[in-house]
């Protein structure tokens, strides 16, 4: 090191220390030891995460026939007979729906309201801890909730009663609108953070132009947070997919989607039915049907949707392109 | 309600480095070549017309319990630049956003005193209104998230939606706005670079063309006033010159007050200078008289680099 030469009339750098002070053998035990244990932390996630992926993959996979994802299950003690999972799916695909449908509208709201109102400062924080409640709140609970709330006879429409006049509280709009309590923190959190990041500047920028507050809002506020939305409702998605707890209780998790009769929309959105997770329950060796190879199956299609969803808020967020289209 | 402290000028000089810039002498101070240049280029003289705009009388302005700006009277003329300086705090940016009644979003801001547009008090504008008739540009470039076509369509779409008589709601289609846009864009000097396509976002143009199509923006409602916030100030000296002298070109069809810490380019493009420190107003002049012969200390301490 010293023998680097060195331009006449200059010093040579002064000799460096032989060993940083930074150096890990310098460090305290404890330090060394938290370090390790930081590195093991990581590798061994990531190796469970591999685990899971690579032993659903290869289990899904080789239970997995194409038969399976178009042919509705039947209810038989013969496995080779009981169908696929069809209905599972279009459950899953149904109840997100009705949960975004009626989350983001609602999340979007409540993070603008939070972000540019929030006045009386009381109310502003009443609103904050009450998503905070919702997002802390088991869904085992919401469902329970919603199962006392949606019985209720002035509520009978959204699902089927019975004979003798009690209310049955469970359809595909009971649990998409309990679903949806699950999908508002996750919107209301990444918009609100977004609008957050939007300079004052810009705002007042639409002011200068002899803007109000609600066309800045809805012209210039909501289009800059765009992509924040999109990945808020998709991470929305992503928890609805995975509840369990809510389609047991709310959704009937009858094996096929039994519509409630009537007019054919309203039938099925009155209607009971599984998804993907209540299936994979149902089937796996806890459940009632025990056919674990349909349980895979199902698991690795659950896994599938689900994986792909993040991929979508990774892009989202991550290869966030704020130049937006042309409006 | 505290007495404002005595002004620091002294205090400034004495704690600070002593100076060695002899103080300059009257009528001499020549060291910036660029006075000269803006004489030679465009002349001092003042656009044939020059009509009044906007009046400022003993303007107070208050952020709480704490004074910002105190007492200040100004003119504000079209077919003139009208430059505000003094340093960080004197309360220009106060004075300028309150043109446009924009320190009223800021909670606890108070006002005392009169500003005038066109005679009538701009307490009794309504706000948006006064807000397209005194626009504003910012010290960032700040176009909006959509195409440039769009961030300038913003401005005037609204404008004639919000005008009840017209009975307007529906957007106006892109065919009946694309004159004013194109004009828009053409006056600030912006068109000859996008004129290829207009659908491009607009955060994809350079910080310095983001500025203009911002200054487009606010010329787009047609105001009679344009406010500049120091727009300069996050832009590379090319964009700075282009920029520079678009607001020259501006001032014939609109007033044009510009915040300003670089002393340079006030001499460049100002006609008249206030000279502002700590809320009050020392000095207003031409810009020849207030870089040239400076009637106050204070200014002439400023203006030769001494503080702030």
């Amino acid at each position: 090191m010293a023998t680097a030469p060195v331009a006449a009339g200059l010093k040579p750098p002064a000799k460096p220390r032989s060993k940083p002070r930074d150096s890990f053998s310098s460090w305290p035990w404890t330090d060394r030891i938290a370090y390790g244990l930081c590195w093991a932390a990581g590798l061994a996630l990531c190796a469970i995460a591999a685990w899971i992926v690579l032993y659903m993959a290869i289990k899904g996979i080789s239970y997995l026939k194409p038969s399976l994802l178009v042919q509705s299950p039947v209810g038989s003690p013969n496995q080779s007979g009981s169908g696929g999972f069809l209905d599972p799916i279009e459950g899953t695909f149904l109840v997100t729906a009705i949960g975004i449908a009626v989350a983001a509208p609602l999340g979007v709201a409540v993070a603008v309201w939070l972000s540019e109102y929030a006045r009386p400062a009381g109310l502003a924080r009443a609103v904050e801890s009450g998503v905070e409640t919702i997002a802390g709140t088991p869904s085992v609970v919401l469902a329970i909730f919603g199962l006392l709330v949606f019985s209720k006879s002035f509520l009978a429409f959204l699902s089927q009663t019975s004979a003798g006049g009690a209310v049955f509280g469970r359809s595909f709009l009971t649990a998409g609108l309990i679903m949806s309590l699950l999908a508002i923190p996750l919107i209301v959190g990444s918009t609100r953070e977004a609008l957050a990041q939007v300079p004052a500047h810009v705002r007042e920028a639409s002011y200068a132009l002899g803007k109000t507050k609600a066309t800045t809002i809805r012209r210039v506020l909501l289009p800059s947070v765009r992509p924040s939305i999109a990945s808020g409702i998709t991470l929305g998605m992503g928890r609805i997919i995975g509840d369990t707890a809510i389609v047991v209780i709310l959704l009937g998790a009858s094996l096929r989607i039994e519509g409630a009769g009537g007019a054919p929309v309203l039938s099925l959105l009155r209607g009971t039915g599984s998804t993907l997770t209540s299936y994979v329950k149902e089937n796996s060796p806890a459940g009632e049907g025990n056919a674990p190879q349909k349980a895979y199956a199902a698991a690795f299609v659950l896994l599938v949707i689900v994986i792909a969803l993040n991929a979508i808020v990774v892009r989202l967020s991550g290869g966030q392109d704020h130049a937006g289209g042309p409006r | 309600m505290t007495p404002l402290t005595p002004p620091p000028a002294r205090r400034i000089l004495v704690d600070g480095e002593p100076t060695l810039i002899d103080p300059p002498v009257r009528g001499t101070m020549e060291p910036p070549s660029l006075s000269a240049n803006a004489r030679n280029g465009r002349g001092r003289a003042p656009a044939e017309q020059v009509t009044e705009r906007m009046r400022i009388e003993s303007v107070s302005l208050a952020y709480g319990e704490k004074w910002v700006v105190r007492d200040v009277s100004l003119p504000v003329r079209q077919g003139e630049v009208l430059a505000l300086i003094g340093a960080s705090g004197s309360g220009k940016t106060t004075l300028l956003r309150s043109l446009n009644r924009l320190t009223e979003i800021t909670t606890g801001a108070s006002r005392a005193g009169r500003v005038t547009l066109d005679g009538e008090e701009i307490e009794q504008i309504e706000v948006n209104d006064l807000r397209r008739r005194v626009s504003m540009v910012f010290q960032q470039p700040n176009p909006f998230p959509m195409s440039i076509f769009e961030n300038v369509a913003y401005a005037l779409r609204e404008e004639h939606a919000a005008r009840r008589d017209r009975q307007r709601r529906g957007r106006r289609g892109r065919r009946e706005l694309e004159p004013a846009v194109i004009d828009a864009v053409r006056r600030a000097g912006l068109y000859d670079e996008v004129a290829d396509d207009l659908d491009r976002p607009a955060l994809r143009l350079s910080g310095g063309q983001q500025q203009r199509l911002c200054i487009a923006r606010a010329l787009a409602a047609g105001p009679e006033v344009l406010l500049l916030d120091e727009p300069c100030s996050a832009l590379d000296p090319i964009s700075t010159a282009t920029i520079e002298e678009l607001i020259v070109g501006l001032r014939e069809r609109v007033a044009i007050v510009i915040v300003t810490h670089n002393l340079q380019q006030a001499m460049r493009v100002a006609d008249h200078v206030a000279f502002m420190h700590l809320g009050e107003l020392v000095e207003y002049g031409t810009s020849e008289q207030v870089f040239e012969r400076p009637a106050m200390e204070r200014t002439r301490e400023y203006i030769s680099g001494a503080f702030g």
